[in-house]
């Protein structure tokens, strides 16, 4: 629209503001475009474009893509899917290009106009991306459900039918959710006007993993914390992995609304899992507006950065030693590492006596989520996981550690390794000789 | 409460890991925070001292003859020649047999991507046998899928520079490669891990296949040059291999941006901070300080910003290396240039017409933007006094000197990082005490 459309010295109405860019409707990352000055940089952190030549990066996707659809005669490349949505790309960039924020809309608009709705793969990928909606039904029923998902007829009718692939075990679902725990417990057992947390627990360990969550609220209970767990939905991390945002837009809705109130009632927002603290820190604000985004994103803080910076944690741990853990094989997950959490549990684990964390390199899981769940995804999967598989193998430890529910997946998966939560040792380092309230 | 260290480096380059482990040589802890990936990634991985002095027009032949004709403010002149010396044999130390150079005072000759002759002070093993110094023929191989290096031009402009021996260059395809624009890290890891491939005979290792390649277009040369993209974590192997199979001397070429001796480098450097005990923050960025009470001339701590929640980290010694334009540590309006974090004085032209003149390569005033310090390296004020007691700073934030022009930036930073460091190393032992 130019101005000679719309007139200004037009006297009889009110100001009308002049749409300059038609496109500033939609989200405009032009400045974004224009910060790239092609150093690549964001390409050689590409865990993808190294195993597969076919994937053209993450400059291409980001900003070039982005210019190239400015043009009508241009769709979004069908490769867009084959990005994993590690991020490391983000932080890569010197010149910050908000990469993630590209492809995730990228991602979006190609499976919004160019996906089949009918085809397998939507389906395949909505599931996957869903997995918190059929997570209760399991949970319901948990030892069936994990009977029969251990089956390998499962398996095979997973893979045939629908592209999941047969390679992986799926997750055992606990036999009582997190939640259920913590409603039978009666909820919070410490109460503090003055410090209080709200505990985004995420899907994995409300019903695959409740010990970790378990632990979260012990730690936070031996600090003086209320707890409080608000109701939430998925953090939205799958669904932005695979495209469908308005489902994300959904979870992510409900989630800052939830998570608002609790802030307005003076607690800080506490995740475990470091997919979750990404999704609501970084992805929130840059993909939604609604009201209290950026305040809920900015009171968000990892379980054990929070308490490093508001306690006194490495004292607490001087001299703590815990029994019944050998060493670990520590990986950093791409989304803590994004958050600048990469070297902050090995420094931890430093201080508690009896047990040492060996950090296994940069190096990225593969797993990235839904992504190596994809049969079409698998080899590459483990062709990225490879480095961290050799070097968990040479770490002088046979215990996995890390912080994200599908990197212990993998880290399980390509070892055979037992695989445990920072959280799980704190809680052990802290009440080591309280066996009373273990 | 905040994350407390002795010493806390800002920037994870040369200069800034180089001063945390210089810092780390007492008995302190030190943390180096860093923002996003350093310019390393972009870098040959050449450490080079002096290449050019302003004052000649030629390549010097030693770095170290040139530093009196350096202006008063470059901060080889702050540091001085001893200490240059002190930071080679510190990074000699430190790269082992990664890098060679150490043997002489002169400068070598490097071949480069574009055909150019680089002088250097220190550079990989895997480019050593490539000098231009070295009597021997030459074969450059390029590849089809790789536009960063035209193996035949890159020998014509090598044999238009006068090089003491013949070269030719040849094109070929790489085995297992099929995309246009492969990443130079997708080469570098078929190579490292020795990918099998399908060929007509079955399947063979990407190295065997390379060598087969290659093999055809040897002409009796003693020695071959590959761009710098032979594998990553093997390297060593699959140049040995190459070697091997060939039957002559293999290097490496130094390549434009994104560098593979650039990110080795790198690794190196951080191995080394692991081993040395140094904590490493990286990905988010420090973005404001606090004085301490009453004296405003000393930083208590800065806040580091994790997608807006605010971490605070204290220490009792600062290093500040940001870098310079090209890494952001040094930022410009279109009014005033300026030093984002601590604000430290950036000396330049009120009037932005006089910040560039219009010839290209002419001495350009921009280039030498950044901060001026003392001899130990503390960034002074305006009126010459230093900004802050325990803030130090290294690197090419530093102003004074034109880096491209020169050829100096890997030796600066070196020096610079190494002093910064160990004085500030020095300086918590003495609140210690």
């Amino acid at each position: 629209m130019s101005d000679a459309d719309n007139p200004t010295d037009d006297a009889s109405d009110e100001f009308e503001p002049i749409q300059v860019f038609p496109e500033a409707e939609e989200m405009d990352l032009r400045p974004g475009a224009d910060n790239c000055y092609k150093c690549s940089t964001c390409d050689t952190n590409c865990p993808v474009a190294e195993v597969d030549d076919e994937f053209p990066g993450p400059k291409f996707q980001g900003p070039e893509q982005w210019r190239l659809k400015r043009q009508d005669d241009h769709d979004i490349d069908e490769s867009v899917m084959k990005c994993s949505n590690c991020m490391r790309c983000d932080s890569a960039c010197p010149s910050s290009v908000p990469l993630s924020q590209m492809h995730n809309t990228a991602r979006g608009e190609y499976v919004e106009n160019h996906m089949s709705k009918f085809s397998r793969e939507y389906v395949r990928n909505r599931i996957l991306a869903n997995y918190r909606r059929l997570a209760p039904l399991a949970a319901t029923f948990p030892r069936t459900a994990n009977f029969v998902m251990g089956l390998s007829i499962t398996r095979w009718l997973g893979e045939k039918t629908l592209g999941i692939t047969s390679e992986r075990e799926f997750p055992a679902f606990a036999t009582e959710t997190f939640r259920d725990w913590w409603r039978k417990r009666g909820g919070a057992k410490v109460q503090n006007e003055d410090q209080k947390i709200a505990y985004f627990h995420g899907c994995y360990s409300n019903y695959n993993t409740p010990e970790v969550a378990k632990a979260l609220v012990r730690v936070y209970e031996h600090f003086g914390y209320e707890v409080l767990v608000p109701p939430q939905s998925c953090s939205g991390t799958p669904m932005f992995a695979n495209g469908m945002l308005e489902d994300a837009r959904r979870a992510a809705e409900t989630n800052v609304r939830e998570l608002a109130a609790a802030l307005e009632d003076g607690a800080d927002v506490i995740a475990s899992c470091s997919s979750c603290s990404m999704s609501i820190r970084q992805e929130y604000p840059e993909l939604f507006d609604f009201e209290d985004t950026e305040d809920v994103a900015a009171n968000t803080w990892d379980a054990l950065e929070y308490l490093r910076v508001h306690e006194d944690l490495e004292g607490e741990l001087e001299g703590a030693s815990v029994e019944g853990f050998d060493d670990f094989a520590y990986h950093a997950p791409c989304h803590a590492r994004n958050q600048g959490l990469d070297g902050q549990t090995v420094e931890l684990l430093d201080v508690i006596d009896g047990v040492d964390a060996h950090d296994v390199g940069d190096s990225c899981s593969g797993i990235s989520g839904t992504y190596g769940w994809k049969a079409e995804n698998y080899e590459t999967s483990m062709k990225i996981g490879e480095e961290m598989f050799d070097h968990m193998d040479t770490a002088d430890a046979e215990t996995g550690l890390t912080e994200c529910p599908t990197c212990s997946m993998q880290m399980e998966h390509g070892t055979g390794y037992e695989i445990r939560h920072p959280l799980e040792v704190l809680e052990a380092a802290l009440f080591s000789d309280r066996p009373e309230t273990a | 409460m905040a994350i407390e260290d002795d010493v806390l480096v800002i920037g994870g380059g040369l200069a800034g890991a180089t001063a945390a482990l210089a810092a780390a040589e007492r008995d302190v802890r030190v943390r180096l925070v860093t923002y996003k990936q350093s310019t390393l990634r972009h870098a040959s991985g050449l450490i080079d001292v002096l290449g050019y002095a302003p004052t000649d027009d030629g390549p010097l032949t030693n770095p170290y003859d040139a530093l009196e004709s350096l202006p008063d403010s470059h901060p080889y002149r702050l540091v001085g020649e001893a200490a240059i010396r002190k930071a080679l044999a510190f990074f000699d130390e430190l790269a082992g047999a990664a890098y060679a150079g150490s043997h002489t005072d002169a400068n070598a000759l490097v071949p480069t991507a574009a055909g150019t002759i680089k002088p250097t002070a220190r550079y990989p093993t895997a480019t050593a046998p490539g000098l231009a110094s070295d009597r021997r023929d030459v074969l450059l191989v390029g590849f089809e899928t790789l536009p960063g290096f035209d193996a035949p031009l890159a020998a014509a402009h090598l044999e238009a520079a006068g090089v003491p021996f013949d070269v030719r260059g040849a094109t070929c395809s790489f085995p297992g490669i099929r995309r246009d624009d492969a990443k130079v890290t997708r080469y570098a890891h078929l190579l490292d891990v020795d990918e099998a491939i399908a060929v007509d005979a079955g399947e063979i290792g990407v190295r065997a296949a390379l060598i087969e390649a290659v093999e055809g277009h040897l002409e009796g040369e003693a020695r071959v040059g590959f761009p710098a993209l032979l594998g990553d974590e093997h390297a060593d192997e699959v140049r040995t291999d190459l070697a091997d199979g060939l039957g002559v001397d293999v290097f490496e070429v130094p390549m434009g941006p994104p560098s593979l001796p650039g990110i080795r480098l790198e690794d190196l450097l951080y191995d080394a901070l692991e081993d040395a005990g140094v904590r490493v923050t990286s990905g988010v960025p420090v973005v404001e300080y606090e004085t301490a009470g009453a004296s405003e001339d000393r930083i208590d701590h800065v806040v580091v910003d994790r997608n807006g929640a605010q971490v605070p980290h204290r220490a009792t010694q600062y290093v500040l290396a940001t870098g310079g334009l090209v890494g952001k540590g040094v930022q410009s309006e279109r009014q005033r240039v300026y030093e984002p974090i601590f604000d430290c004085h950036v000396s330049h032209a009120d009037d932005r017409y006089e910040w560039f003149v219009d010839g290209v390569f002419d001495e350009q005033p921009y280039a030498r933007f950044g901060l001026s310090a003392d001899g130990e390296l503390r960034p002074l004020d305006a009126d010459g006094k230093p900004e802050f007691r325990n803030l130090r700073a290294a690197g090419s934030v530093l102003g004074g000197y034109d880096y491209a022009a020169e050829k100096s930036g890997s030796g600066v930073s070196l020096a610079t990082g190494y002093v910064a460091g160990t004085h500030a190393g020095e300086a918590v032992d003495e609140v210690i005490r």
